[in-house]
């Protein structure tokens, strides 16, 4: 019972963070100064048209209407599922994002799994071995690469792999000028290849950079002591002892991570032009596809709060603490 | 430790923060100053692959890559010590105001940071320029309202425990006024994780302001911005001009990796845990 009461908390706090960020990113839209049917009709096209052309088109990119009105009319259609149409593409939003959604998930996925793993693998070879080589390794590469910006690093590799080695594709999900139904699974592995291996190499980083802190922690503890007193091995103590007190932090690392990763496929994505979700984020930022951008926004915000959902729930699950206590904090 | 020569983490940090501020003045004057040539176009020298008259090359205009990257480098800077310095500014008074004024303030700041970290962080960036109308206020704004969130939650649990601590429990029952408490007793001990902190956001608003200018939002073509350089770039790699992307990035990294450093160095000083490793 308890249980469920918790559960139910988070999702109600869940639901009313996503209400949050749909007014914030609605207000923000709504600020701009940027004229839609100037940015993308264009001040000659305007001049030449009628009134009535110009209202059409006001009425189109929902300039006439007050914001507030505005904002009610798109949260109820929201709701319903129906995200409005997209200017740029003159497609329903929930289908733009459902295709760059699908194209962006191999690499999101790809790169969360990876990241998760060999940060954590990395995060606890470094701890163990703390001062010596592999963790002096690792502490560089971690340090290195926070310091680096993603699409700076994408264009590191871009370089080595399509320019110069020639082994991999510049860019697209597709090769070019090839029908749809002749592209095969490989052909999209393969141009999903240097996008995915750029975003898990940054996602790496920072996790084994946190492990690396946590295990060194267990590691100077009395327990560990006392298990090295008693002869266990290293790994008998990396067993016993570091992975069980580690497991929680790595989780919530875990799932803090999506947001990061979200967040660098958008710069990713903008260098290899991987028809994504984060290149979509561009293209309506920059063409002012009002519907677009806030769709964007309200799922990737799904994304990540669903994200941190699940790690609470999921600590109730792994924590015997939380699992008998209930509630604590 | 036998002989070897050690330095302990005391000179390290004064070399480091010397460095540092010596790099920033000279950056940033040289930016100034270089500004004009970063701007010249001469044909003659196009295209030219790095040596020792240009060491980092020459573009497609036959600019030279070494003061437009310097420049650059300034215009980050500058924005990124602004962006940093109001974005500790708001987490300090977020912070403290969350750790003081109630469970209200408390639960609406808290909410408000969790809100903030909800929405990834180039999205949110996107949007902000959006609203701003693009251009350079929009990129300025952007970053320096969108990361004070984690210095805010640092700032507001230290507030906290020292709150509950015996010492200023002690000075309270010794009647000493709340303004005095916090000016004598609970100052010292923020001061120095602020400024850990202030540090510590500087090289991450440079790597946000590089990002979302390398997006296309904010600067022109005719401010040399190290993001807008990078995206130029991208369209002259693949036939092989490595030279333009890769020093400029380069020398963003440097900046980064020297600003993380010192600001890991005075944290670990500030913690009395290592200070004496």
């Amino acid at each position: 019972m308890k249980n469920l009461n918790f559960v139910l908390k988070k999702l109600i706090r869940m639901l009313l963070l996503l209400a949050a960020v749909s007014v914030a990113a609605f207000g923000l839209v709504s600020l701009s100064p940027i004229d839609p049917l100037q940015a993308n009709v264009g001040q000659a096209a305007l001049g030449s048209m009628s009134e009535e052309q110009k209202d059409k088109l006001k009425s189109y990119w929902g300039v006439d209407t007050p914001p507030v009105e505005r904002y009610l009319n798109w949260a109820k259609d929201f709701v319903r599922g129906d995200m409005g149409v997209s200017l740029l593409y003159r497609q329903n939003v929930s289908d733009v994002i459902a295709v760059k959604l699908v194209n962006s998930l191999f690499l999101l996925l790809f790169a969360w799994v990876i990241s998760g793993v060999l940060g954590l693998a990395l995060g606890i070879l470094a701890g163990v071995n703390r001062g010596r080589w592999p963790d002096k390794a690792v502490k560089v590469y971690s340090l290195t690469i926070a310091s680096t910006p993603a699409f700076w690093l994408a264009l590191l590799l871009l370089m080595i792999f399509a320019v110069w080695l020639k082994v991999l594709p510049v860019g697209l999900s597709v090769p070019i000028g090839m029908e749809a139904e002749s592209v095969t699974f490989l052909d999209r592995v393969r141009h999903a290849i240097l996008p995915a291996v750029t975003l898990s190499i940054t996602g790496v980083a920072n996790i084994a950079l946190h492990t690396r802190q946590k295990v060194i922690d267990v590691m100077e503890s009395e327990y560990v002591l006392f298990a090295q007193a008693r002869g266990e091995s290293t790994w008998q103590i990396i067993r016993h002892h570091c992975l069980r007190n580690i497991l929680l932090p790595a989780m919530t690392l875990q799932f803090a991570s999506i947001s990061e990763i979200i967040g660098g496929s958008v710069l990713v994505e903008q260098v290899f032009s991987y028809p994504g979700l984060g290149q979509a984020a561009v293209t309506a930022g920059t063409g002012s596809d009002v519907p677009l951008l806030l769709g964007i926004t309200m799922i990737t915000a799904l994304i990540v709060f669903a994200g941190n959902f699940l790690a609470n729930v999921l600590y109730g699950v792994v924590d015997p603490r939380i699992r008998r206590g209930g509630e604590r904090g | 430790m036998k002989k070897r020569l050690c330095w302990n983490q005391r000179t390290k940090t004064l070399i480091l923060l010397a460095v540092a501020v010596f790099y920033l003045a000279g950056v940033a004057v040289w930016g100034l100053v270089g500004r004009e040539s970063a701007l010249v176009t001469d044909f003659s020298r196009k295209n030219l692959t790095p040596s020792l008259s240009y060491l980092f090359g020459t573009d497609w205009l036959g600019r030279d890559m070494l003061a437009r990257t310097v420049t650059g480098l300034s215009i980050s800077i500058i924005i990124g010590v602004c962006a940093a310095a109001v974005s500790a500014v708001i987490a300090g008074l977020l912070g403290v105001a969350a750790a003081t004024l109630g469970k209200k303030v408390d639960a609406v700041i808290t909410w408000l940071i969790d809100l903030i970290m909800g929405i990834p962080h180039i999205l949110l960036l996107i949007l902000i320029s959006f609203a701003a109308g693009k251009g350079l206020t929009g990129v300025i704004l952007g970053v320096s309202l969108t990361h004070w969130t984690s210095l805010a939650r640092v700032i507001r649990a230290e507030v906290l425990q020292l709150k509950e601590s015996t010492y200023i429990r002690t000075a309270e029952k010794l009647g000493h006024s709340k303004w005095r408490i916090a000016k004598k007793h609970m100052l010292p001990h923020l001061i120095p994780q602020f400024l850990v902190g202030l540090v510590l956001l500087f090289p991450h608003a440079i790597l946000h302001e590089a990002s979302i200018t390398f997006l296309g939002f904010g600067l022109s073509t005719e401010q040399p911005a190290i993001g807008v350089i990078l995206s130029e770039s991208m369209k002259y790699l693949v036939t092989g001009k490595w030279w333009l992307a890769l020093f400029p990035g380069l020398m963003l990294v440097l900046t980064v990796m020297l600003f993380d450093l010192l600001g890991e160095c005075l944290r670990k000083l500030t913690d009395p845990g290592s200070v004496h490793r």
